[in-house]
């Protein structure tokens, strides 16, 4: 009872904060509102699934799964090398990994711009080393590497957490019984693993597929992303029933998404962080 | 909420005024001497773009008196009921402003608006990259600059150069005439180094491109920095913009808002303005007391028959989504 009471303050600033405004997205998406008020309509919907705006589906969709691919690589061996146990760095490697979060991440983006470009610092370093110059800026893969930069943090972190949380006596265990390494890795530590790498595949594959910043600066402007679009209908054109439907297209795939990801999931454990 | 904000509003006896003006684009301290010759307490913020601005009135609970919306928008605005009457017999200083710049298209009687300030748009290039004169938009569709040239990530201002190139008008609501205009700015996509707003400027002093399409007075700022760099207007024509001030419906301060309205048309005002932005003043008075390099700067202050073929925005309501679907078209090409 005084727990139930005690929740009200949440549960009140979750009705408005939340829950409110998925309906108010829901209610635009499905609505156009003319000379005869508003009404119910699908017009928004159809021109979600008009192949320029599937195009830019496509394109946001890729370039997420190329991010979010090239953060578990990377990101995986550096979890696994801060759990193991030889490695007494692993506060200091941390540490590493968060300070550049403090930072406002516009702020780091922006450096990126003034590191890339042509007469920017990297091409500087190349032209004094006598190597070719190179003019990524711009590109897909100026994009890339700015999610890749901006998110392998929530990559990392989620499976260092669930790798460090491994029992040793597991994998004593696995050695006692003959496995080698590489056998242990493979059939212990990689699927007491998994539920950290699906929590790390969803925090960097949800902001990197709706992301508007990144694509906008290191793209250049040339490749509309779901999120410059969404951006675009409610603070340019002022279509929100449009922007709405494109958000709505969102939530769904995510959700998708997520269900996929859940799969994989061992439910008796709780920690993953979403 | 609701109380906090009326004791604050009684324990200061001081009458306030709500400014809303875009970013770097007043000389401070004109605030400050306004508000010791008045005793009126100005509260001042900044937006970046009409869009941003536009929104924030829209969605209400913003209480400004005073805003600084772009021509097409105060049409918007007005059409909409957004904005409120302005009484000129209030701003007697508006005898200053430039007979060219009062009745325009989109605020024919100044029943809504004063001018603030005034531009084209044009071709920011680097002297040093360029050999050739500029003159024409159709630099910016030639191979040669290829990944040299910077295009403006507005929809109006790039799908209004392409409808000047092909000769229609900026304000085009004829979608075949929209289509061409789209053919023509994917033609141009491969050239394009980035499509950019505030970065331009910078990426221009820096040398990192050759061709940029900008506003006049970043053009200038960018000059100041760089002394290679030079601004073009092309005489196909170009859009004259203008950035008026206006009254939000249901501002708590109209008189106070008139009051400032008239201060930013005193003579002395305007010219610190102008001077400390950068932009064009419409007060004819203020021009006179600027430095000579910038009254006779033909990028800041364009001479009547540089402007022949110019264009005002007007509001172009439903339209507003073709554009944006062709906008979309290009960028996802």
């Amino acid at each position: 009872m005084t727990r139930s009471r005690a929740m009200l303050p949440y549960v009140v600033w979750m009705a408005i904060f939340i829950v409110a405004p998925l309906f108010l997205v829901v209610y635009y998406a499905f609505t156009h509102t003319g000379f005869n008020g508003a009404e119910f309509t699908l017009a928004n919907f159809q021109r979600v699934f008009q192949p320029i705006y599937l195009r830019v589906l496509w394109r946001s969709v890729n370039l997420a799964v190329a991010s979010t691919a090239i953060c578990l690589i990377v990101g995986y061996p550096v979890a696994l090398i801060m759990a193991g146990n030889a490695f007494s760095r692993k506060n200091t490697i941390l540490m590493l990994f968060v300070i550049p979060m403090w930072m406002n991440f516009l702020l780091r983006t922006y450096a990126w711009l003034t590191l890339l470009e042509r007469n920017g610092a990297l091409n500087q370093l190349l032209m004094a080393a006598g190597l070719p110059t190179i003019n990524i800026l711009y590109t897909d893969y100026a994009v890339v590497l700015g999610m890749v930069y901006n998110f392998l943090p929530f990559m990392i972190l989620p499976i260092y957490s669930v790798l460090s949380k491994i029992d040793q006596g597991v994998l004593e265990a696995a050695s006692d019984l003959g496995a080698n390494k590489l056998v242990s890795f493979w059939r212990v530590i990689l699927p007491l693993s998994l539920p950290g790498v699906v929590s790390g595949i969803t925090m960097v594959f949800m902001p990197a597929l709706t992301t508007f910043v990144i694509s906008r600066l290191l793209g250049g402007g040339q490749y509309t992303l779901v999120g410059n679009l969404i951006e675009q209908q409610f603070l340019v054109v002022g279509d929100w029933g449009f922007g709405s439907a494109i958000s709505m297209v969102m939530i769904v795939l995510i959700l998708i998404s997520m269900a996929v990801m859940s799969f994989f999931e061992d439910p008796e454990e709780g920690t993953t962080l979403w | 909420m609701l109380l906090v904000l009326t004791l604050s509003g009684c324990s200061g006896k001081k009458e306030a005024l709500y400014v809303y003006n875009w970013g770097d684009y007043i000389d401070e301290s004109v605030i400050a001497e306004f508000e010791k010759e008045t005793g009126i307490k100005v509260v001042y913020d900044t937006f970046a773009t009409n869009e941003d601005m536009y929104v924030k009135i829209k969605s209400g609970g913003s209480q400004y008196d005073l805003i600084f919306p772009s021509d097409y928008m105060i049409t918007r605005m007005r059409d909409e009921g957004m904005l409120e009457k302005i009484n000129l017999a209030n701003i007697p200083n508006f005898k200053y402003i430039d007979d060219r710049f009062k009745g325009n298209d989109y605020d024919p009687k100044n029943e809504y608006s004063v001018p603030y300030m005034w531009g084209t748009i044009g071709i920011l290039y680097n002297t040093t990259m360029v050999d050739e004169p500029v003159d024409s938009w159709d630099i910016l569709w030639d191979p040669k600059y290829a990944k040299q040239i910077i295009m403006l990530d507005s929809q109006r201002e790039a799908i209004g150069v392409a409808l000047i190139r092909l000769g229609y008008s900026i304000n085009s609501t004829d979608v075949n005439q929209l289509n061409e205009a789209a053919e023509l700015l994917k033609e141009q996509k491969p050239l394009v180094l980035a499509y950019a707003l505030d970065e331009t400027k910078d990426k221009m002093v820096a040398g990192e491109a050759a061709l940029a399409l900008v506003w006049s007075g970043e053009a200038l700022y960018a000059m100041d920095e760089n002394p290679d760099l030079d601004y073009a207007i092309p005489q196909e024509g170009t859009n004259l913009w203008f950035d008026g001030m206006c009254i939000p419906k249901g501002a708590k301060n109209k008189e106070g808002a008139e009051k400032f309205i008239d201060f930013l048309c005193r003579t002395d005002i305007a010219f610190r303005n102008a001077d400390y932005t950068g932009y064009a003043t419409p007060h004819t008075e203020a021009r006179e007391l600027l430095d000579p390099e910038i009254r006779n700067n033909k990028a800041a202050y364009p001479d009547e028959e540089d402007l022949v073929n110019a264009e005002v925005f007007v509001s172009l309501g439903e339209v507003v989504r073709e554009y944006d679907r062709i906008w979309t078209e290009v960028k996802a090409f």
